[in-house]
């Protein structure tokens, strides 16, 4: 039964077919801690709702027991960024608690102080094991012991996955440099760098660059040997320091790339901030010391105006939206003006490599939010292979995990903190990019919606080892690939819950999408599940897979039929010398 | 603050030159001498001609173009390029009345002037003094056509700018209209008058009552349109309604549509009822009486004109909306695209198809949940009556969700219904604009949000609609071309004597091959629509059932209504005479109504989708949408090559067609008996005149992408997009941990 797998409710309300059943489905290691009876949901959407509330280490389980019919409300306990008490108990000794989710709803609760005051409330177990981090307890991701029959941990390999890019080769190197992640702890320890720049060059280079983020391939044109490079913002200060190592390397890697003499670096910032990072220390190439390298800037805003954008956005949307204002509410969120930006700045690597045959050097500041966001994008706008279901895995392995995006302090897992500034949600962002350009190309990726949702439940749920850790280096230190279990372990043991069915495979295809706003949408399946009313309907996908069957079917029929005549010739030819009369028989009485 | 703009890095200038100056473009090569000339379908009469003009490429950023001949003649605006062009040739989905350089002079929706780079709206006053070195027209498709004059001879020139100032802004009058010219032959099959319904004759009337199962009364009084002008020659009213002579001057019921129940939906032109006047008021009871009277005595009444916009306001709104889609260049566009969702909102467009489908919704609900009879009244009864007639229609009857179903509605409740085409469409330019108001487009624009929400509810496609929202301005056909029944007939009765042999020649709207052959009327049909299931088998679970909504609530709004008796309970019809007092106005406030549709809509919901069922809208703010295709098309920088919906569909009809094929390979051997082994190949590949490129794109089959190398369109002007002021903007990403390094 799927509903008893790692899959995270994708309605709010799971309808319970057989009510009489206890139908509380617990994983592998997972253990009820505590539970409660007469507890009131407050549904937005219905009202409130009565019933019990179970939690467990992996998730909160509220079930509804005054309701025809039974339903219930089940979520991992990696998902909440919030509990906490609203105001005093009631005179009838009635409480009330908020839980806020990183999932785009608020879930509220009330229920009777226990009479017994030694007696913990259920909301307190609660709060213990919503955050473990904070309590000094694991990541329920290291008790879960499923196995599937494929180990996700094996999808990426670094030097296959080069390999398959045609690296190295006579321009491009592996480096050994940070093998022990000794040149920069954030980096993966395989490196590629320009054969004409040595490893102790690399090591200067990495004092000038921001937290030793030096400059390494991230993906070669396979025609035009136009490279997309990733790094973070030079260490250039208000003194305008140079490094000629840096300088040396930059002019290698367009060297490396005979069909243009043009390097563009794209400063993911707005150039403002990009100015004001000279202040700190930072700041960016200047086209004195970089000679035949433009700058272009590409006004992305900070991790800050992302987590407040999204905070409106919210806001927007939940728990109901306001019909009469919703567009101008939409645009006061800016957080499609977000995703344009993004996806422009992606469209404008991903031309300069292809249409212009020039190599880029991406970077922000640190070189972990939005590099990746735009490196990665720019990559499936060139690169069919990680339009693929797998091949996006590698993406997000190699772009993201390996070069270090710091999930663990972005989504902030199993931290009560939930006003860390450092949460952000750079990831989400880039897989709302993703969706806009598969509703632009519905045809050009294999994974569907879904996929994509069950992506961001397991950012959340703490329940694959996946996104857990800021860094390679921090993963291998935990033992993660170890101790816990592979998102892609799970997906890759039943892909065709996230096979899009219109799916082509043109591997020379690269889509350029269309950033203007009137092409943006709201990704409402995400943003809006949880409002019963907005449930996104796909009878497109619905229908074809229809049509596949019926395909299917009839092809059978067709081969069946075939078959059955050939065999028919063959006996009758072989039984018409003894008896001719033989071959009139019915092709039925020889099967 | 420093500006957003290029620090370090050359700036890339927007690629906006204004208003081009003639000396700056270069000449391809000399025109040729011989002039060509448009091949004139029949009728069309050559007005004036000028060359060399050039004429912008539209999907070019550079502001070049192609020097050609432009014509003005009865029919259109036609530019005739000097040099060859192979696209028309290789276009599937081509119109046989006009390609993309002809603009029928109905299209024209508005013309500009450059004077001195300085653009001017050209009206009948400027027209005398001098001719513009540029002229913009704006049409009524949404196509955007700039040409420069300041190449040919002056004389020339002006008298191209004059003809086609004067034949598209000029009012004129009916006779002048291109369709009184046109003698194109009719297509000999007239296949139409076997499939759509006209309801032009009693008959018509008669099968729709039986096929609805009606308790209504035809009226056949009016066929000399002597009860009233502004009448269907028939109708049908409720049974109960006396003589109508005797209500003469005053509107009464018309029937628009029985639900299974028995209840029934009617339409009245009745001006809204002040309490002052009492013989209107009593006039008013009679009615409502009448329809109550329909089926077990109850009624709900609702004045159209009071709850939903007036025809100004949706004029209004309709303007400002299209504007945003009237794109003469790309940096029009990119500024544009910064305050998208807020002008959108501005232009209330999208909230007045929301407030009707809403309205609709409403009445759905008298009918289907609590059936009640319904009648729905204005001030003319032609306007939003038809509008949420249709609507209610094509939610609640799927026959209406077919092609020809929905060509018969439009008949039934426009056409023969009388809605003022003539003055609604402005067909002829007049000055005194009071009348115009594009109310059946905003209803097309109804039905476009059913169709993307339910799509496989629908036999017919998007590409449907958009064609039938341009072909309302096509001066060919009669269908869209009168302001009521018996003005279409005093018009083409008058008009036939003249023409001495048969009467007016023009085809109706429906008869499609006039404009597309076979091949690209396949674009008609959606592929996803789901054909019901034939009941000859054991009926297995409809695929529908698959698509079950996981939340449902208890559901006390729909059981299906019990069948009632003959025999009325007394004091049921007793309690129904105090609903029809109590109800005789539509219920409570504006809140509560929202509150209680939503609720029925909920409940819809949660049961198992019926494509063959009752269809409702969501609403909510996301799911009212721009209907890109209508809107979009012509406008290159949305293009996405490769991409969109035209993707989805390729995939569909492509798969569609093997299956069929494949069902005519068993078919075949069922009947041969499987005699001998085929050898023949079972599955052909009908690309359905998609091509095989997999790369169109999105705007097919409306405009081609001349831009085959894959160039994306880089937005320009990005940078004064998000100017942030807050203090969160200049934050550093991590400050604290910055320092470390240096």
């Amino acid at each position: 039964d799927r509903s008893s797998g790692p899959r995270v409710s994708d309605t709010e309300l799971r309808v319970y077919k057989d009510p009489s059943k206890d139908e509380l489905p617990l994983l592998p290691e997972e253990l009820v801690q505590d539970s409660a009876k007469d507890v009131t949901y407050i549904c937005p959407f219905i009202g409130p709702v009565r019933g019990s509330l179970t939690v467990t280490n992996y998730r909160l389980f509220f079930r509804c027991t005054d309701r025809e019919p039974v339903f219930g409300l089940d979520l991992p306990l990696g998902g909440l960024s919030r509990v906490e008490k609203i105001g005093a108990a009631s005179s009838r000794g009635d409480v009330s608690y908020g839980v806020v989710c990183k999932d785009m709803r608020n879930l509220r609760f009330v229920h009777k102080e226990p009479e017994d005051s030694l007696k913990k409330s259920v909301f307190e177990v609660l709060m213990k094991f919503a955050f473990p981090v904070s309590n000094n307890m694991s990541l329920f991701a290291f008790e879960y012991k499923q196995v599937f029959p494929e180990n996700g941990w094996k999808v990426y390999d670094p030097l296959a996955e080069y390999k398959r890019q045609g690296l190295p080769n006579e321009s491009w190197r592996i480096s050994k440099v940070n093998d022990h992640y000794e040149l920069c702890d954030s980096y993966p320890a395989t490196l590629f760098v320009p054969v004409t720049i040595t490893d102790e060059e690399l090591r200067r280079v990495s004092s000038f660059r921001a937290k030793g983020r030096i400059p390494v391939l991230s993906w070669i044109h396979p025609e035009s040997q136009a490279a997309v490079v990733r790094a973070s913002q030079t260490m250039v200060g208000q003194n305008g320091r140079r490094c000629k190592e840096d300088e040396k390397l930059l002019q290698a890697i367009m060297d490396a790339n005979a069909q243009s003499h043009k390097l563009f670096i794209f400063d993911a910032r707005p150039s403002v901030n990009a100015a004001a990072n000279k202040m700190k220390g930072g700041g960016f190439e200047s086209e004195d010391a970089y000679q035949n390298a433009e700058l272009v800037f590409l006004d992305i805003h900070n991790i800050h105006v992302m987590r407040e954008s999204l905070r409106k956005l919210k806001d927007v949307v939940y728990p109901n939206i306001e019909e009469s204002h919703w567009l101008s509410n939409l645009e006061s969120t800016h957080w499609l003006e977000h995703i344009k930006l993004i996806l422009a700045g992606a469209l404008r690597i991903a031309d300069k490599v292809e249409s212009g045959k020039t190599s880029v050097v991406v970077h922000c500041s640190d070189g972990w939010d939005r590099t990746p966001q735009l490196t990665s994008l720019a990559l499936i706008m060139l690169d069919s292979h990680y339009r693929t279901i797998r091949g996006f895995q590698i993406l997000l392995e190699k772009e993201w995990l390996s070069f270090g995006h710091r999930f663990q302090q972005r989504v902030g897992h199993g931290d009560k903190n939930h006003t860390d500034a450092d949460r952000s949600p750079i990831f989400l962002q880039f897989i709302d990019c993703v969706w806009q350009m598969t509703r632009q190309f519905p045809a050009a990726f294999e994974f569907n919606e879904y996929f994509l949702i069950t992506i961001l439940d397991h950012l959340y749920s703490c329940l694959f080892g996946t996104f857990l850790c800021n860094s390679e280096q921090q993963r291998l230190k935990e033992e993660v690939p170890k101790r816990t279990v592979s998102l892609w372990s799970f997906v890759n043991s039943q892909l065709e819950e996230f096979v899009n069915p219109l799916y082509v495979h043109y591997p020379s295809h690269v889509l350029f999408p269309t950033v203007g706003i009137r092409h943006l949408q709201l990704w409402v399946s995400y943003y809006i599940r949880w409002n019963p009313r907005m449930r996104p309907q796909e009878p497109v996908h619905q229908r074809y897979k229809e049509l596949l069957a019926k395909r299917a079917e009839l092809q059978k029929r067709v081969e069946e039929l075939q078959r059955e005549a050939a065999n028919r010739m063959a006996s009758s030819s072989s039984e018409r010398a003894g008896s001719p009369t033989r071959s009139i028989t019915p092709v039925q009485t020889f099967v | 603050m420093l500006s957003l703009g290029s620090v370090g890095a050359k700036s890339t200038k927007p690629s906006f030159v204004s208003y081009v100056t003639p000396e700056e473009i270069k000449l391809e090569k000399e025109p040729p001498k011989k002039l060509k000339h448009p091949d004139l379908l029949p009728g069309e009469v050559e007005f004036c001609s000028a060359n060399p003009i050039l004429k912008y490429t539209q999907d070019d950023l550079s502001q070049r173009g192609v020097f050609g001949t432009l014509f003005c003649t009865n029919f259109r605006i036609t530019f005739i390029s000097d040099e060859k062009s192979q696209e028309e040739t290789t276009k599937t989905f081509k119109n046989k009345l006009y390609g993309e350089n002809d603009i029928p002079l109905m299209f024209v929706d508005h013309i500009y002037g450059v004077y001195d780079e300085k653009r001017k709206l050209i009206t009948g006053a400027l027209v005398k003094n001098k001719y513009p070195s540029k002229i913009i027209i704006h049409c009524k498709d949404l196509r955007v056509f700039q040409f420069c004059l300041t190449y040919t001879k002056e004389e020339d020139a002006k008298k191209i700018f004059q003809g086609i100032a004067h034949h598209c802004l000029e009012e004129k009058s009916l006779k002048c209209v291109f369709a009184f010219s046109y003698t194109g032959t009719p297509s000999p099959e007239m296949q139409r008058k076997r499939e759509t319904i006209l309801f032009d004759s009693p008959e018509d009337w008669t099968q729709e009552m039986k096929r609805t199962k009606a308790n209504c009364r035809l009226v056949t009084e009016n066929e000399n349109f002597e009860l009233s002008q502004r009448l269907p020659k028939y109708f049908v009213i409720p049974s109960a309604l006396g003589d109508l002579f005797s209500y003469q001057g005053k509107g009464f019921p018309i029937w628009c549509w029985s639900h299974y129940s028995g209840c029934a939906l009617f339409k009245a032109s009745l001006p809204p009822v002040t309490q002052e006047d009492g013989d209107f008021q009593k006039h008013f009871d009679i009615m409502i009486n009448a329809v109550a009277h329909n089926y077990l005595y109850s009624a709900k009444t609702e004045d159209l004109s009071e709850s939903l916009p007036t025809i100004q306001d949706i004029q209004q709104s309709y303007n400002k909306f299209k504007q945003f889609f009237l794109i003469e260049n790309s940096t029009d566009f990119w500024l544009s695209d910064m305050k998208w969702f807020s002008s959108l909102e501005s232009s209330g467009w999208l909230d007045i198809i929301r407030q009707c489908l809403q309205k609709a919704v409403e009445v759905v609900e008298c009918l289907e949940k609590d059936n009640t009879n319904v009648l729905i009244t204005e001030e003319e009864g032609t306007d939003l009556c038809c509008v949420i007639s249709s609507l209610v229609q094509i939610m609640l009857d799927p026959y209406y969700r077919t092609l020809m179903g929905f060509q018969s509605l439009v008949q039934k409740e426009w056409v023969a219904g009388c809605h003022a085409f003539l003055d609604r469409c402005n067909h002829l330019h007049q000055k005194d604009k009071e009348c115009y108001s594009p109310v059946f487009l905003l209803f097309l624009e109804c039905v476009w949000q059913l169709v993307q929400q339910h799509s496989p509810a629908f036999q017919f496609s998007e590409t449907y609609l958009t064609v039938l929202s341009d072909s309302v301005h096509m001066p060919v056909f009669s269908t869209f071309l009168f302001n009521s029944a018996h003005h279409r007939e005093s018009v083409l009765k008058a008009e036939s004597p003249l023409a001495q042999s048969s009467p007016l020649s023009c085809p109706t709207v429906w008869d499609w091959s006039v404009q597309f052959d076979s091949k690209a009327q396949n674009y008609f049909f959606n592929p996803l629509y789901s054909e019901k299931v034939k009941h000859e088998k054991a009926v297995r679970k409809p695929h529908k059932l698959k698509h079950q909504r996981q939340l449902s609530l208890p559901s006390t709004a729909f059981k299906t209504p019990f069948k009632k008796g003959f025999f009325k309970d007394e004091t049921d019809s007793l309690k129904k005479m105090l609903r029809v007092k109590r109800l005789s106005r539509w219920m409570g406030s504006p809140d509560s109504t929202a509150a209680i549709s939503r609720e029925f809509y909920e409940s819809w919901q949660q049961r198992p989708l019926d494509y063959h069922g009752l269809l409702l809208p969501c609403l909510d703010g996301p799911a009212v949408r721009v209907w890109m295709q209508r809107y979009l098309r012509w406008i290159p920088e949305v293009h996405i090559l490769g991409g969109g919906s035209v993707a989805v569909m390729t995939k569909l009809m492509e798969l569609l067609s093997q299956v069929q094929d494949l069902k005519r390979v068993l078919e075949q051997r069922d009947s041969s008996q499987a005699a001998k082994p085929d050898h023949r190949p079972y599955i052909q590949h009908r690309l359905l005149s998609f091509g095989s490129s997999g790369r169109l794109p999105s705007s097919f089959p409306f405009a081609y992408s001349r831009n085959r190398s894959f160039k994306p369109i880089i937005p320009t002007g990005l940078m004064q997009c998000l100017m942030l002021t807050d203090s969160l903007a200049s934050q550093e990403d991590e400050a604290s941990s910055f320092v470390s390094l240096v």
